[in-house]
């Protein structure tokens, strides 16, 4: 029977399919990190029990870390607390964690690809939603609750029925200035955040096959905001290139094995999907968010559209905008802003630091605006200093912060003020997601530069 | 975590017309930072329900004492966002047992079943009638029936069925998590590791 890639991955790792329930999913890695953690621990020990494959989890702080003076002491008691209580339950069971000044330390979802954790065919989850992110290997990869961390722990398993499967297509080429940042936010854009509920997806097509890794991630990450459960991308050439020699990728006969089961793993020719999407990619402009939910997208030479041509109730639309303190038809250029955020999972790899760097190099950061910019791990950070990047940014009056989540959640310090605007990089534009009444404007890389060198929302292919 | 059963539940409903509620409003993320699940119901919609100087803001539905129930009647789309359990356990805590709405968020909706909150979902015409009966008499009760998988407006007598899979179902009405389910497993698990290729 034909299959999809989604298809080959899922029916390969179920160990046992319950009839009128859900599949009991094998995991092969699993991802902890200090918040959706510490209760998982504490559920297993009050049951007596302990961690079946301590191996296949991997500990990482960073949603809570601070972004400058790592080496000392956390001053929040609570978030040292849970950056304590992670490491104490690592170090008991016998589970690898790089936690704060660690080399390998960083988010979770820029380390786990980094160190070569995260394979194509595998499944892999973590109690956090951007897990989609290493979809882009070819893996099935979602977000689990705390009580679904603590079945991976005990019993390296999940249960859940298998979602349907949706294909999403993008063909032809993407205008100059036209990120993958850019397309998974048009997505959303069509979809609503609602749109891909109950769905895992594929993403094909010529934007696919020509995104980079990086790009691919940022694609496969943002699966969740349309409420897909993950999204994945086809592994190949490119994929295999980039997890080559990693620290934890197989090696020797292992690797020609495993590169053996990854060629077959695309979707088979005659395979029909329960949705089927496809968009045009010269139809995509550098995208910007004006609302509180992600779905709340537009090209961002466009104006502020009408609560009769989105999705959903008038109420809710209308209560977003008086959040945001914007009105209908507003155009969003020229708007002032407040802050700039660039990092995340969503954004936080090298590539995107040289997006930015593009922009900013040789002008200078408006007064306006406060800018930070948090590298997604060490590697990452190591690399911006390597390839001549922290010197574009200290010339144009930038700072270059610690890894971690940092604003994309502001649990740590870097929260944005009530009112204030900010440009972010990051993937969630929810009330207060920045700082009790922050305002969010999602956005790529080079329209966060933009606005950073001009202290206003601006279109970027005009300092390209 | 064990939880109590839950059979039938006939109460009133807390009403939260909202499209989209993501789990940040449910639970903000600052109040993330404990390592036991204790106090969460504190926070539950933290910043909808209260000032900034932690005064209760009037118009929010939680502090109107005309409303309350056991049951939360949300919007389309609820519980989008983040994958944190707290926002289940947030609901929970503070006394929910059910929540009614037209559309949930996925992994919102499995959290819930994970910890014994139970997600019903209605089709709009009729989340829009139980809106309309509550704004009329907020004593309006629901009923809610997990072995039937029915969920009837009392004052109208319109009733409806809801889905859910005969396995969570069995475990909603036995107070049972999929812990004691896998733990059943285990040689059945052992071997499939031994296949894994990675």
């Amino acid at each position: 029977m034909s299959k999809s890639l989604f298809d080959k991955v899922w029916d390969s790792h179920v160990v046992r399919s319950i009839a009128d329930g859900p599949d009991v999913l094998y995991i092969d890695r699993h991802l902890i990190h200090e918040v959706t953690s510490p209760v998982a621990f504490v559920g297993l020990e009050s049951r007596g029990l302990s961690v079946l494959y301590p191996q296949r989890t991997f500990a990482v702080a960073d949603h809570n870390t601070p972004t400058i003076n790592q080496h000392l002491p956390v001053k929040d008691p609570l978030s040292a607390n849970q950056l304590k209580t992670l490491e104490t339950n690592a170090n008991k069971y016998g589970i690898s964690h790089w936690g704060l000044g660690h080399e390998n330390n960083g988010i979770v979802h820029v380390v786990g690809p980094e160190n070569g954790i995260t394979l194509p065919g595998a499944t892999i989850v973590c109690g956090d939603s951007h897990t989609s992110t290493h979809g882009a290997f070819g893996a099935i990869a979602f977000g689990i609750g705390t009580s679904e961390v603590e079945m991976v722990l005990t019993t390296q398993c999940i249960m859940q029925p298998k979602p349907k499967k949706m294909r999403i297509s993008v063909n032809g080429a993407l205008h100059k200035g036209v990120t993958p940042k850019d397309v998974g936010l048009y997505i959303i854009s069509k979809l609503t955040t609602s749109g891909a509920t109950g769905y895992f997806v594929e993403y094909a097509g010529d934007v696919f096959e020509n995104m980079t890794m990086e790009g691919r991630m940022t694609v496969c990450n943002l699966s969740i905001e349309m409420g897909a459960r993950g999204g994945m991308v086809a592994p190949d050439e490119k994929t295999f290139d980039y997890i080559k020699g990693r620290p934890k990728t197989p090696k020797g006969a292992d690797w020609d094995k495993a590169m053996a089961y990854w060629k077959t793993l695309k979707t088979d020719d005659d395979v029909v999907f329960d949705k089927e999407l496809t968009f045009d990619a010269s139809d995509i402009e550098p995208m910007i968010t004006y609302g509180t939910n992600p779905g709340m997208g537009m090209g961002i030479s466009n104006n502020i559209p009408t609560a009769e041509s989105v999705e959903g109730g008038k109420a809710t639309y209308d209560k977003s905008l008086a959040y945001m303190g914007y009105a209908e038809n507003d155009q969003m250029i020229g708007k002032k802003i407040d802050y700039v955020f660039i990092g995340s999972c969503t954004n936080g790899r090298i590539e995107d630091f040289r997006a930015f760097a593009s922009i900013v190099k040789g002008r200078q950061k408006a007064d306006n605006v406060t800018a930070w910019l948090v590298p997604g791990s060490h590697v990452v950070e190591a690399k911006i200093k390597e390839e001549g990047l922290l010197d574009i940014f200290e010339e144009a009056g930038f700072v270059l912060r610690e890894p971690g989540c940092s604003a994309c959640l502001a649990m740590n310090d870097d929260k944005v003020p009530a009112g204030k605007y900010a440009v972010s990089t990051s993937n969630r534009n929810f009330e207060g997601r920045q700082g009790p009444g922050s305002r969010t404007l999602l956005a790529s890389p080079l329209v966060a530069a933009a606005a950073a060198v001009t202290g206003v929302v601006t279109d970027p292919r005009e300092l390209l | 975590m064990a939880y109590d059963k839950f059979t039938t539940l006939t109460s009133t409903a807390v009403p939260l017309p909202i499209e989209n509620v993501d789990t940040d409003q449910i639970i903000p993320a600052r109040f993330l930072k404990a390592t036991k699940r204790e106090g969460f119901g504190d926070n539950l919609f933290r910043d909808w329900r209260y000032n900034g100087d932690n005064t209760p803001k009037q118009d929010f539905v939680l502090n109107n004492p005309i409303y309350k129930g056991k049951i939360l009647l949300g919007g389309k789309n609820f519980g989008s966002g983040s994958s944190r359990e707290h926002a289940a356990w947030a609901v929970y805590d503070y006394g929910f047992r059910c929540v009614v709405s037209s559309f949930f968020a996925d992994i919102f909706k499995n959290n819930c079943l994970n910890i014994g909150v139970l997600p019903v979902q209605i089709s709009p015409e009729f989340a829009t009638e139980i809106f309309e009966a509550i704004y009329a008499d907020a004593n309006t009760e629901l009923e809610i029936d997990l072995e039937k998988q029915t969920i009837t407006l009392l004052s109208s007598g319109t009733q409806e069925s809801f889905d859910i899979n005969g396995y969570k179902k069995g475990n909603m009405l036995n107070g049972f998590d999929d812990i004691d389910y896998l733990q059943s497993m285990k040689n059945e698990i052992e071997t499939f590791t031994e296949s894994r290729p990675f």
